[in-house]
């Protein structure tokens, strides 16, 4: 008898308890129903018509239009490459000096909490702001980078100004601003690693490099794939760096996927053609994504 | 005597290796800085020499210029505006979410959870066209609205909130139910007191993030609405171009994100660390 009423009760309990996770979970269902799950349902829906931003209630479906137009449109190639371009490059790069940022300042030291501060500033610092100080810095009559090599005896560069050097200017920029972010991940990933397996490696007579690469580097591997794979998605995004310093050129050098995106759905008002855009755009992000992953992340 | 030598050598090179990078790093902001006090003639004359790095012939007069023009600050202002909401409400929304997927019990909770993860790879730029579509049926552009809501609920944050809650022991909330409180009651008065940290977190995480948006106030603010990033980029882009308010402004808008790093540091930079092991 008293075991039934536990028993229900307690049913009554996980009842209620249901139905108030309902009531948890609610607000934020809702939110990401309205604002992120039916826009891209939306966004796919919107690749296969016409449609133009001025006539909305014009819009027809047409299909995989879009996507033939696309495939056959010189300058989204030229953006793609220059997106992979900067994706390909930017991720071991800036992988590599986060990590040996990360083992610089990982050993207890005098003046390490002052240079992790130093790595890591650029990163609170937005990324307009960074953008316009680095378009001084640029700037090809009177700024710091050709100061620097002019009293180094070597000629003025022109940067953000030329087609060849432009993008790669964007690029070093970015990685400076964003190294220090993977660079505190590579330190949470350091002190992950057991003290013991380096005290171990040091009885067996391992000296530094060894340590660092049989030892390290395999502990780290998880981190490094998370990082890999993060960095891979935000550079995909490359937006605000071409927008603010170059405004995609000179011609077109610096121009990149997001960019022709929002030229093309806002500028030009062709929400359908640049949906189309987007959704291959999404299917890079999540395809590079999984495949770095499958790649990189241990299997158990 | 070997070995105490070769780890001097170390240490030397270590050192070496780090003051030379905290230059690389710092010169640029530094130089953000010192201009910023500089009249503007001096800011590019200096630039041949060191001089660009000392604050010669200092004065407040840009900073006066642009508080006197008002326009950043006004910007300013509309960013801590939105972004305060913005998070505010994520941090009700999200949390609630993250402590119904730890905590309680109900149908497709599983399911519910792989989606949220799933879900956080797919990046804003790929539905703005639709969301703005949205937003202008809404008829909300030009508006703080459309600046806040789309972004209060976020997928990260959730995340983030669950894998806190779940390390919450069963038993304190077991004893509560037993007390008769109810999921609501053993939520803010059992998990909120011991869940600082992690709110610390996603508000420092987000606060950065939402300080420096671009893409999207772009498209949905107008001159009312406008955010600190696109005033940075007004001053900078729309005659007359003047260089010397221009940095006295880079350097003002950084100054809530260096405030909020301060106070926050500790729980920024446990979130980065946690999303990298974690994730």
């Amino acid at each position: 008898m008293g075991k039934t009423v536990m028993k229900k009760g307690k049913s009554d309990f996980s009842k209620r308890q249901r139905r108030m996770a309902y009531v948890f979970i609610a607000p934020a269902m809702f939110l990401l129903l309205l604002f992120l799950i039916i826009p891209a349902f939306m966004a796919l829906g919107f690749s296969f018509t016409d449609f133009y931003v001025l006539t909305p209630d014009k819009m027809e479906i047409v299909g995989i239009d879009n996507y033939i137009t696309l495939v056959s449109d010189e300058l989204f190639w030229k953006c793609l490459k220059n997106t992979f371009y900067f994706t390909v490059v930017i991720v071991p790069v800036e992988a590599v000096i986060a990590l040996g940022l990360a083992v610089l300042v990982n050993k207890k030291s005098f003046g390490r909490t002052f240079f992790r501060t130093a790595y890591f500033a650029p990163v609170i610092s937005s990324l307009t702001v960074v953008s316009i100080l680095w378009v001084c810095l640029y700037n090809p009559n009177d700024g710091l980078f050709n100061a620097i090599l002019n009293t180094l005896g070597l000629p003025s560069q022109r940067f953000l100004r030329s087609a060849d050097q432009a993008m790669n200017s964007i690029l070093l920029m970015s990685i400076w601003q964003g190294v220090g972010y993977q660079m505190i991940i590579f330190i949470a990933g350091l002190n992950g690693i057991s003290q013991e397996l380096y005290e171990a490696a040091a009885i067996d007579g391992a000296n530094s490099v060894k340590k660092f690469f049989y030892i390290t580097l395999p502990g780290l591997r998880n981190v490094i794939s998370f990082i890999v794979v993060y960095v891979t998605i935000q550079a995909f995004k490359v937006f605000t760096q071409p927008y603010i310093m170059t405004f995609g050129g000179p011609q077109n050098s610096t121009r990149t996927l997001v960019y022709y995106i929002y030229q093309q759905g806002f500028q030009y008002k062709k929400a359908g053609y640049a949906s189309a855009m987007a959704v291959v755009f999404f299917l890079i992000v999540v395809f590079a994504s999984m495949i770095l992953k499958r790649l990189l992340i241990e299997r158990d | 005597m070997g070995l105490k030598r070769s780890r001097i050598l170390e240490k030397i090179i270590r050192y070496t290796f780090n003051i030379i990078l905290a230059v690389i790093f710092l010169a640029p902001l530094v130089w953000m800085v010192v201009s910023s006090v500089k009249p503007e003639i001096n800011i590019f004359a200096d630039m041949t020499s060191v001089k660009a790095f000392l604050p010669i012939d200092g004065s407040f007069d840009n900073y006066r210029t642009i508080l006197e023009k008002g326009e950043i600050v006004r910007t300013m202002w509309n960013s801590i505006y939105y972004v305060s909401i913005t998070i505010f409400v994520g941090l009700i929304v999200n949390s609630m979410c993250g402590f119904a997927l730890a905590k309680l019990q109900f149908r497709g909770r599983d399911f519910l959870f792989s989606m949220i993860v799933a879900l956080i790879i797919i990046p804003l730029e790929s539905i703005i066209l639709p969301l703005y579509f949205m937003i202008f049926k809404f008829k909300m552009l030009n508006t703080f609205f459309a600046l806040i809501a789309p972004f209060t609920a976020n997928c990260f944050s959730i995340f983030l909130f669950r894998q806190f809650f779940v390390d919450i022991p069963d038993s304190l909330l077991e004893a509560a139910y037993i007390d008769g409180a109810s999921p609501l009651r053993a939520f803010f008065k059992i998990v909120l007191p011991l869940s600082f940290p992690v709110y610390a977190t996603v508000l420092i995480l987000q606060f950065i993030e939402h300080w420096g948006d671009f893409l999207w106030p772009v498209l949905v603010t107008d001159d009312k609405t406008k955010t600190v990033q696109l005033g940075l980029q007004t001053l900078f882009t729309a005659p007359p171009v003047h260089y010397g308010p221009i940095f006295a402004a880079l350097t003002l808008s950084t100054l809530p994100v260096v405030v909020m790093f301060i106070f926050f540091q500790k729980y920024y930079v446990q979130g980065i660390a946690q999303s990298g092991i974690k994730g």
